[in-house]
């Protein structure tokens, strides 16, 4: 058992974009946020992710725009390393090498050529101290440089970086770790330390959250658990300090922030309202409610004009300052627990689980981007803690994608629950799931597990369902019982049971023969289609906790995992244990398209991960300690193009993927090294192509022509881009350039639809739009000067980008576009969803 | 905006509903504390509906460190800020006066009402000294330059008076400018040349010299539907760099400049109004009282750490009133107020005293500081004193028998034997019963009465004593011998006039004066049980003790520094305890002439810290007959049993150990017990008596019961509602 070099665990897809603060860039134009190991760079127009910076080999923890360079930006993250990058070109200018893990990174303008982290003191992961330490960054040409100057500023700080702020100019440092505030003068290189009490009279908590400076006065703004922030002022003496109390908020304030003019101060929480504070004018203050979730950092752009607030269910909300919400960044939501098992969509190979509440969402892995949410509860969530409310559970799709059951559930007592299951019909016209079936209360107790019949070629569809009362349930799509129904709906075919004994999982064969369930130490194997007990499996004593058939060519096994720490393996042929081995499984998954299986074993508080073939005695592959804690969700995701790694090792990665959530919701994946080069060298391409100047005129007439002359270079450029069989050059660029580069829709549609259009002309239709334009001329006249600035703004700026000048627009090719704006296209947007 | 409110501003016509009968109850309980601590029958009186009035007014005067407070009745109260916050003098109401002002100027003390006179107090016969008509309506504010050479009230009619403060009087001297509209509110310039009046919709600046008017400011008015209403400025503040502070009823409190008459800054602060404003005596912090019961701090700070200019930052707010925030202070350290709840507030600000010390707690004053009850342990009557009237009740009786915490029932209820109202204006100062329960007597300030009352089985007849002797016209406080055969009254300069009682006549035995020659009024009076003794105590800390067969001074006890808050003479051993505003204890012995034994080692141990640290005053002492080891005590809070015959406590026992005595069996109970033997069964004490039956009278008054007679306060959002 080797370990596989090649082969490392990484954070791809699905990556919390709300564990750090974002960052604005000074132009407010991109959005830098800490994504699992690399930094995302997204547009705040159009929400669209531009470019990962990728480097970092463990969990980025931070970034910060150096104050020096608005150009650049740094991050820093656990794997012990700062980095300077460019995040326009996405290119790594600098490695600073720290040696610690770095938890969290602050920089100010003040200090030239020092950063501030937060790192461990015992350099050991799990101690509970940090100190914030002033690192000077060496200047030296290299790439990677070494840095050997720390000293230690504050010896006890919190890992919370929104409990450390700079003060005004960078003259002072506060930070907030429990009860206790810390304020560090850099000149004076004195510190303040100020208390709370443990709890005030009503027992609520005074511990800090977070704490922001006032950027012109010396006022520090503290969030509390108990929902109150405190303005602190005058806290150059040690007992004439004084604070104010605001209090809007009921629970704990998780950020605040002040607006770069320090003319107001913005606050969030678990409301998910965010406040703005008029500074002193406290009485007055502003909301944004119904932001969706719980806020848990508050970023302002350099120049006011954008806020941007993150929430508990991975999603960035960019705010205009007038208080309206403009772009909404969501990431995979996990909100408080995974219920669900992972699953991928057949169709659209998205990824789903329960997202927000009480609704299923499909994520795409491969664009890392959330496709939709299927409302699933269809209930208005009440946010409120402690109320019990419809939470999605299981979900289960069939083989071809065409079905989906859900299963939801409320615990309002020990005693009372209450089930609902619920069919969802993919329907071809909307391109998305309608309720079919619901059946309330299908099972008198919580359900176990539930499977569709994955069979291909089967007529009939069924799903089985094991509960708790102690029945498995097989539901099948019945015809209408009366003529003036619809369509087919689902009811119950068969009720199973086995000597009272309570079933816990259940598993159809690939061919859909087949059909085990487990109960307890027993396992049954039934034919679906005479639901006859064919026989019963139960040699080695232990409950059973997992069930999988294998695939393929390793059809005749069935694999399990029981209580006793034992992997079991059955030959159905032979209704006999071929093998066993003894570990401590916490989950078996089968891959749909090979005969692999993994096996995640948690061991000593870690978690290894093992694929093997179930008639081979070796295992394929075997990885220590991918993560702590136990795995219990994992999914086989299919590639969408097909690895062609020789290696042995990494062969089971070749068709499909392995996703896997850990303990703390992370959502992992393992890479081979050959994919992460690729990868590095298309990201490096897609620079260069981004860094051609983008007006949108260039766009759209003038590449058009460069591309047919050149088409043979740009075609091996891009040589993932599989041509699409039908369109014109014109869809293409439509459809494969990132959104955020493109012009807006309006001008699109038009030069769409007459791509799509035969290029005769109906003659009374020219004389409408003569009409049209006879009206509109007028007004065009007005705003006739600033048109003609713009155009030849945007003629300089694709002068300054590029060599090569776009032709500039002529009036009344101007004219045409504006024509063609004014057209009708919503039919278009419902065929480009589609 | 506020819902008391008839036209126009209405501080002053806010008042109570008349106090309504309260719950009358006399449970009868048994009460068992351990071994040594004695069984006793306690009759829980709850029936006394004293209701305090709210505070109207206030004037703290930091040289001597007292703070006078004046209440809806007219009634002014002095405390000792110097003195754990004793209330010293009580000066009696009068049914005409509403003090809508006060102010010191040096140690006199100036009040104004709505009367439209000035008055004069005098402190140490605790009555008014004189009072002048201003001629202008009602007198809504009073205030003195800093020299102390002028006064300027406010008034009605829209002038601003201002008055020469000579030596034993004080002196029209001329008008300002007259305006439309009444003045408020007003606040002298530190330099006495400018003074700055709230008005309705405005402030103006006037000099004093020419008595023109300088600067006029319009306040705005409120949004919304108070916006034709016009706006009151309840408060202004002139500090010394010429900013005008001024808080208003539309819920402001804005910061002007003097010089140009502009507004610079406003801090909205409450949707109802901002009554009243205080600044410290640096002028660095400023407080405001709102009818929110908030009182919100402002303070003189920088923005940044290294720059001069300040400028006025919200900071803290406190929340320890129900209601209207009528009258503040703010004192060296602590933030004083009052208001309509009726309970006076110190609310210590943390960085200007030192953390867990006595002056660090937070205070809250309901109760007097003297006992309003009179107990005849004889006859089982109780004497309640209002200011408008006194009520006399029968003790309910019971003869069940229980086990020590049941409630008994009822054989007797108890009985209002007489309700009888006062003559004249002035409200009643003091009043006493004597233990026979034949005599009755109170007095005001001009005036003393005494009553026979005589009792034939259900009947009770009361009669007037016409004929008192002519010495006897005013007393601060009265007492009647244990024989009742004599009536003490204390008198002008520190003099007990002796008068002897008997069915025909009564005379005027003596005039007991100390040697002291003290000026200062006598609050406690206690005649030993045998009739040999007369302790008096007055507000200089001075004890005296006279020998009643003589009728001469027998001696002087050694001055504390701190005002007695009560006094009592053992009726076994002779002994004279007192009992501090400090919480301490003294035991003098009147027959050696010197403290005891007992009181010495006290003194040298040093008391309990918890002990120290209680926040009310002892307000009477009585001694258990059977036990002539027990002195009983009470506060607002408990009753003490100290028992002289047991070790005082260490510092590091536990001081009410009550409970855990109980858990121990009957040996081990010894070891641990000690002097102090603390009940806190009964709360919001007003009397603890024991009588002669030894039945314990408990006069209860729970907090809960005054609040629920105050009108509702102002209507504020609650969250979640």
């Amino acid at each position: 058992m080797v370990e596989h070099g090649d082969i490392r665990v990484v954070h791809r897809g699905g990556s919390k974009i709300n564990f750090r603060e974002p960052v604005i860039t000074n132009d407010s134009r991109f959005l830098l946020c800490a994504s699992g190991e690399c930094v995302k760079v997204f547009s705040t127009s159009t929400e669209e992710c531009i470019h990962d910076l990728r480097g970092h080999t463990d969990l980025v923890t931070g970034v910060q725009l150096k104050p020096s360079n608005h150009l650049q930006v740094y991050s820093c993250s656990a794997d012990g390393t700062v980095r300077l990058w460019d995040f326009t070109d996405g290119i790594l200018i600098k490695t600073y090498v720290i040696g610690y893990p770095v938890y969290s990174i602050f920089t100010s303008a003040n200090h030239e050529g020092i950063i501030f982290i937060v790192t461990p003191v015992l350099c050991d992961k799990r101690s509970e101290l940090f100190q914030l330490v002033a690192v000077h960054l060496p200047q030296s040409g290299d790439q990677l440089v070494e840095t050997r100057e720390l000293s230690a500023v504050l010896s006890d700080v919190g890992s919370n970086p929104a409990a450390i702020a700079f003060g005004r100019g960078g003259e002072y440092i506060a930070a907030a770790k429990s009860q206790q505030l810390e304020v560090y003068f850099f000149k004076k290189q004195k510190s303040y330390r100020f208390f709370l009490k443990e709890d005030n009279k009503k027992g609520r908590k005074n511990t800090f959250t977070c704490v922001a400076c006032h950027p012109k006065d010396d006022c520090i703004a503290t969030g509390h658990e108990d929902g109150k922030i405190r303005l602190w002022r005058n806290f150059n003496h040690k007992k004439e300090y004084t604070y104010s109390t605001l209090h809007w908020h009921h629970s704990a304030v998780s950020s605040v922030c002040f607006t770069p003019e320090g003319t107001n101060l913005l606050s969030g929480g678990v409301e998910s309202v965010l406040v703005q504070w008029r500074y002193n004018q406290e009485s007055q203050k502003d909301f944004l409610p119904r932001l969706g979730a719980a806020i848990t950092h508050i970023t302002v752009s350099p120049d006011g004009a954008l806020f941007c607030t993150s929430h508990s269910d991975n999603k960035i909300t960019i705010i205009q300052s007038c208080v309206k919400v403009s772009a909404v960044i969501q990431g995979l939501v996990k909100g408080e627990g995974v219920r669900t098992d992972l699953m991928v969509d057949p169709r659209s190979k998205a990824l789903v689980l329960n997202g927000k509440p009480g609704h299923l969402q499909f994520y795409s892995l491969q664009r890392d981007k959330l496709l939709y949410n299927l409302d699933i509860v269809q209930q208005e969530y009440i946010h409120e803690s402690g109320l019990q409310q419809f939470e999605v559970v299981r979900a289960a799709f069939d083989a071809s994608g065409n079905w989906l059951a859900t299963v939801e559930e409320r615990k309002q007592d020990v005693a009372e629950l209450e089930l609902n299951l619920k069919f969802w019909a993919f329907d071809e016209q909307t391109q998305s799931f309608v309720l079919n079936t619901t059946i309330s209360a299908p099972h008198e107790a919580r359900i176990t597990a539930m499977c569709f019949c994955h069979a291909a070629d089967s007529q009939t569809s069924m799903l089985v369902s094991t509960s708790r009362d102690g029945h498995f349930k097989a539901w099948q799509l019945a015809p209408p019982a009366h003529t003036e129904d619809e369509g087919p709906s689902w009811s119950c075919d068969f009720v199973g049971a086995y000597h009272r004994l309570v079933p816990e999982c259940c598993c159809f064969s690939a061919d859909g023969s087949l059909l085990a369930v487990s109960f307890q130490e027993v396992v049954t194997v039934w034919s679906p289609s005479s639901w006859e007990l064919l026989t019963t499996l139960s040699q080695p004593p232990g409950a059973v906790r997992d069930l999988c058939f294998g695939r393929l060519s390793c059809s005749k096994y069935l694999l399990g995992t029981n209580m006793n720490n034992l992997l079991l393996c059955w030959n159905l042929l032979t209704c006999s244990l071929e093998w066993s081995t003894s570990m401590d499984t916490s989950l078996l998954l089968a891959d749909p398209l090979s005969e692999n299986m993994a096996a995640f074993c948690c061991q000593s508080g870690c978690t290894d991960l093992f694929v093997f073939k179930p008639n081979e005695p070796r295992p394929l592959f075997s990885h220590k300690a991918v993560c702590s804690g136990k795995v219990t969700r994992a999914v086989f995701a299919p590639r969408e193009e097909m690895l062609e790694s020789c290696e042995e090792s990494s062969q089971w990665l070749n068709c499909s993927q392995l996703f896997f959530l850990t303990q703390y919701t992370d959502l992992l994946t393992f890479t081979t090294k050959a994919e992460e080069d690729r990868l590095m060298a298309s990201s490096k391409q897609l620079v260069i192509d981004d860094s051609v100047a983008m007006t949108p005129f260039y766009l759209l007439l003038g590449k058009h022509r460069q591309q047919q002359d050149t088409q043979d270079t740009l075609s091996s450029l891009s040589a993932e881009r599989t041509p699409l069989p039908q369109g014109s050059v014109a869809i293409k660029e439509l459809l494969q350039t990132p959104a955020h580069v493109l012009p807006s829709t309006s001008f699109l549609c038009s030069m769409f639809v007459q791509s799509l259009l035969i290029s005769v002309t109906d003659s009374r239709e020219e004389s409408k739009y003569a009409e049209e334009e006879m009206q509109s001329e007028k007004e065009e006249e007005d705003s006739e000067g600033e048109m003609e600035s713009r155009t030849s703004r945007l003629e300089e700026t694709s002068l300054g980008a590029t060599e090569t000048a776009a032709p500039p627009l002529t009036k009344a090719q101007v004219r045409e576009l504006r024509r063609v704006k004014k057209l009708d296209h919503s039919w278009l947007a419902g065929l480009l969803d589609s | 905006m506020n819902r008391y409110r008839f036209k126009g501003p209405q501080r002053g016509s806010r008042c109570f509903p008349a106090c309504g009968c309260g719950s009358e109850e006399s449970l009868v309980t048994v009460d068992k504390k351990n071994v040594k601590m004695g069984e006793f029958k306690v009759h829980r009186v709850r029936f006394f509906d004293y209701m305090p009035r709210a505070i109207t007014a206030m004037a703290f005067n930091s040289r001597y460190e007292r703070l006078a407070l004046a209440r809806a009745g007219g009634a002014v109260e002095i405390f000792n800020f110097a003195d754990n916050y004793f209330q010293e003098k009580v000066i009696p109401g009068q049914d005409s006066r509403a003090v809508e002002a006060l102010c010191w100027v040096d140690q006199r003390l100036f009040s104004a009402g709505l009367n439209g006179e000035i008055t004069e107090y005098d402190l140490e016969n605790l009555r008014p000294r004189y009072s002048v008509a201003a001629y202008g309506g009602p007198i809504w504010t009073i205030s003195s330059n800093n020299q102390g050479t002028m006064l300027a009230v406010g008034c009605e009619d829209g002038t601003l008076k201002m008055f020469e403060i000579l030596e034993d009087r004080i002196q029209f001297q001329r008008n300002l400018d007259r305006q439309k509209g009444r003045i408020i509110s007003l606040s002298w310039h530190p330099s006495g040349k400018l003074i700055a009046a709230g008005m309705m919709d405005m402030i103006r600046v006037f000099d004093t010299e020419t008595g023109h008017a300088t600067h006029r400011m319009l306040v705005e008015r409120g949004v919304g539907t108070c916006k034709s209403k016009e706006v009151v400025v309840w408060s202004v503040a002139f500090l010394s760099d010429h900013n005008i502070i001024s808080g208003d009823s539309a819920g402001k409190v804005q910061i002007w400049d003097g010089f140009t008459g502009t507004l610079v800054k406003t801090h909205l602060v409450t949707k109802w109004d901002v009554l009243s404003l205080s600044v410290s005596q640096d002028q660095s912090s400023l407080i405001a009282g709102t009818s929110e019961g908030t009182v919100i701090q402002f303070q003189f700070i920088s923005p940044t750490v290294d720059q001069q200019e300040k400028e006025w930052v919200r900071t803290r707010t406190f929340k320890n009133h129900t209601h209207d925030v009528r009258a503040l202070a703010h004192t060296e350290t602590a933030v004083v107020s009052g208001g309509m709840d009726t309970q006076l507030v110190v609310r210590p600000l943390l960085d200007k005293v030192d953390k867990n010390t006595q002056e660090s707690a937070l205070r809250k004053i309901a109760f007097p500081h003297r006992s309003l009850v009179c107990c005849a342990k004889k006859a089982g009557l109780l004497l309640f004193q209002f200011p408008e009237h006194l009520e006399l009740w029968k003790l309910g009786e019971s003869d069940g028998h229980g086990k020590p915490g049941d409630s008994l029932p009822v054989k007797r209820k108890p009985e209002k034997l007489i309700h009888l109202k006062r003559k004249g204006v002035d409200h009643i100062c003091c009043s006493a019963l004597s233990p026979c329960g034949g005599w009755m007597a109170y007095s005001t300030v001009s005036s003393v009465r005494l009553y026979r009352l005589q009792y034939d089985n259900n009947n009770i007849s009361i009669t007037k004593v016409s004929k008192l002797p002519k010495d006897l016209c005013s007393a601060h406080q009265l007492c009647f011998s244990s024989d009742s055969s004599k009536l003490f009254a204390s008198s002008i300069h520190s003099s007990v006039v002796v008068v002897a009682l008997n069915q025909l006549e009564c005379k005027h035995l003596h005039t007991l004066k100390p040697k002291s020659g003290s000026r200062q009024p006598v609050h406690l009076l206690f005649a030993s049980e045998d009739g040999k003794w007369l302790a008096t105590a007055n507000t200089g800390c001075e004890i005296h003790v006279y020998n009643l067969d003589k009728l001469k001074l027998h001696c002087t006890v050694p001055v504390y520094s701190s005002c007695p808050t009560a006094i009592a003479i053992h009726p076994v051993t002779g002994n004279l305890v007192t009992v501090h505003a400090d919480q301490q204890i003294f035991e003098f012995s009147l027959a050696q002439k010197e403290y005891t034994e007992w009181s010495r080692r006290l003194q040298k141990r040093g008391l309990h810290s918890l002990w120290l640290e209680r926040d009310t005053p002892v307000t009477h002492i009585a001694f258990n007959p059977r036990n002539p080891a027990h002195i009983i005590l009470h506060d607002m809070f408990m009753f003490c049993i100290i028992d002289q015959s047991l070790p005082l406590p260490e510092a590091k026992t536990v001081l009410h150990n009550q409970m855990m005595l109980r858990s121990l069996p009957e040996p081990e109970r010894i070891r641990h017990s000690h002097a102090f033997k603390i009940c806190k069964n009964f709360q919001h004490l007003l009397c603890v008596s024991l009588l002669e039956d030894h039945s314990l009278v408990v006069v209860e008054r729970p907090l809960m019961d005054i609040m629920s007679q105050l009108p509702p306060p102002v209507r504020q959002k609650k969250f979640a509602t």
